[in-house]
């Protein structure tokens, strides 16, 4: 959405905008999603391709922080080890809210190869953290990583300030919910 | 050097009679099965020997043998002269209960990491080792996994380790999980 479009509720004469302030946050938010620099497996070096110049998220707003204090996007691109996942539950416990998560590859939607007989890997990184936007593939590739962006701002673009933003996120069941609860599909 | 005469040279440093140990020159990659209480002994000579000269540890594996009687972990070490362009495989097996081997860490400074490694998946202490921690699983893991009998807990810090039924059915609904926002 762009600028005008936000403001498309209504520019009178006197270059007077109105709008819905939900819009102009929303606006706001999804124009810079500032990821953490984070990558777990071979995931992340098709997420560093899509920083770079050849897919550049930097058009769709995204700067890469060097910590969860500034960040309020995580993209998990990677295999989660257990011993990872207690780290990454404390990073994202970092971030300040409004934040929001992309599982970027099978490992991180769903355990992925590692399903069956990977005792050291989590069956979904939504076991310890709430998912908005899964990204399949094995890795990725960029534009699908793109896409998954994309459809996270959709997400944002449809929220009011109103809402409680804790709401209609999948809890994940390292939290308070018994094991392997079904979580609703993003997007 | 052939591995034959390797086998034969380490044999008769360490006093074994033909026949007492395993061994096969023959195979792709040469091995010698030494006891566990001539393992010392045995990677001493290979390094020190100017003949052998062994100066590189590959790695350090482990292999379950639960079958044996008693049974047993067989712990394996891949080495290699580089200057003498020849290689060897040195295997020990140690009963499963209490596995204890002396380490080789002052023979090859390598052994420090990959034996950690051994300790962490088969349960085998290396006696005299400098910081014999688990090195990839976490500290709290329970039980060494490459152990053939070992169980999977059903959680770890509430996080499911197995998959579970509820896991298994969205896996295989196929919409609902790896398919991301692409339905």
């Amino acid at each position: 959405m762009d600028l005008i479009g936000a403001l498309g509720k209504g520019l009178g004469k006197d270059n007077v905008a109105l709008t819905t302030v939900s819009a102009i946050v929303n606006w706001a938010r999804l124009s810079a999603l500032w990821p953490m620099t984070f990558g777990l497996a071979c995931c992340a070096i098709e997420m560093m391709a899509t920083g770079a110049s050849r897919f550049d998220w930097d058009r769709l707003g995204l700067i890469p922080r060097a910590t969860p204090r500034q960040s309020d996007c995580m993209i998990v691109a990677g295999t989660v080890t257990h011993k990872m996942a207690i780290r990454i539950k404390t990073l994202y416990d970092q971030m300040p809210e409004p934040k929001y998560v992309i599982s970027m590859g099978s490992c991180a939607n769903n355990g992925g190869p590692y399903w069956q007989y990977g005792y050291h890997v989590v069956k979904g990184v939504d076991q310890i953290i709430p998912v908005d936007v899964y990204v399949p593939g094995c890795p990725p590739r960029p534009e699908a990583l793109l896409y998954g962006i994309m459809a996270l701002q959709d997400r944002i673009r449809e929220k009011s300030l109103l809402d409680d933003p804790r709401e209609g996120r999948p809890r994940p069941a390292a939290a308070s919910q018994p094991a392997g609860r079904m979580v609703e599909m993003a997007g | 050097m052939s591995a034959a005469s390797i086998i034969e040279r380490l044999a008769a440093h360490l006093g074994l009679e033909e026949g007492s140990f395993d061994s096969d020159a023959e195979a792709k990659d040469p091995w010698v099965r030494v006891p566990g209480d001539r393992l010392l002994a045995a990677a001493e000579f290979l390094k020190t020997d100017p003949e052998l000269d062994f100066d590189t540890l590959h790695c350090v594996s482990g292999v379950d043998w639960p079958g044996d009687d008693p049974p047993a972990v067989e712990v394996v070490y891949h080495l290699t002269s580089l200057s003498k362009k020849h290689w060897i495989v040195l295997k020990t097996r140690v009963p499963r209960e209490g596995a204890s081997l002396p380490t080789l860490e002052t023979v090859w400074k390598a052994a420090n990491w990959h034996e950690r490694e051994t300790y962490d998946l088969f349960g085998v202490r290396f006696e005299g080792h400098s910081d014999l921690r688990r090195i990839l699983l976490p500290a709290d893991w329970p039980g060494h996994p490459l152990l053939r009998d070992w169980e999977w807990p059903e959680t770890w810090h509430k996080i499911p380790v197995k998959p579970g039924r509820q896991m298994t059915e969205r896996a295989e609904g196929g919409q609902m999980t790896g398919v991301g926002p692409f339905d």
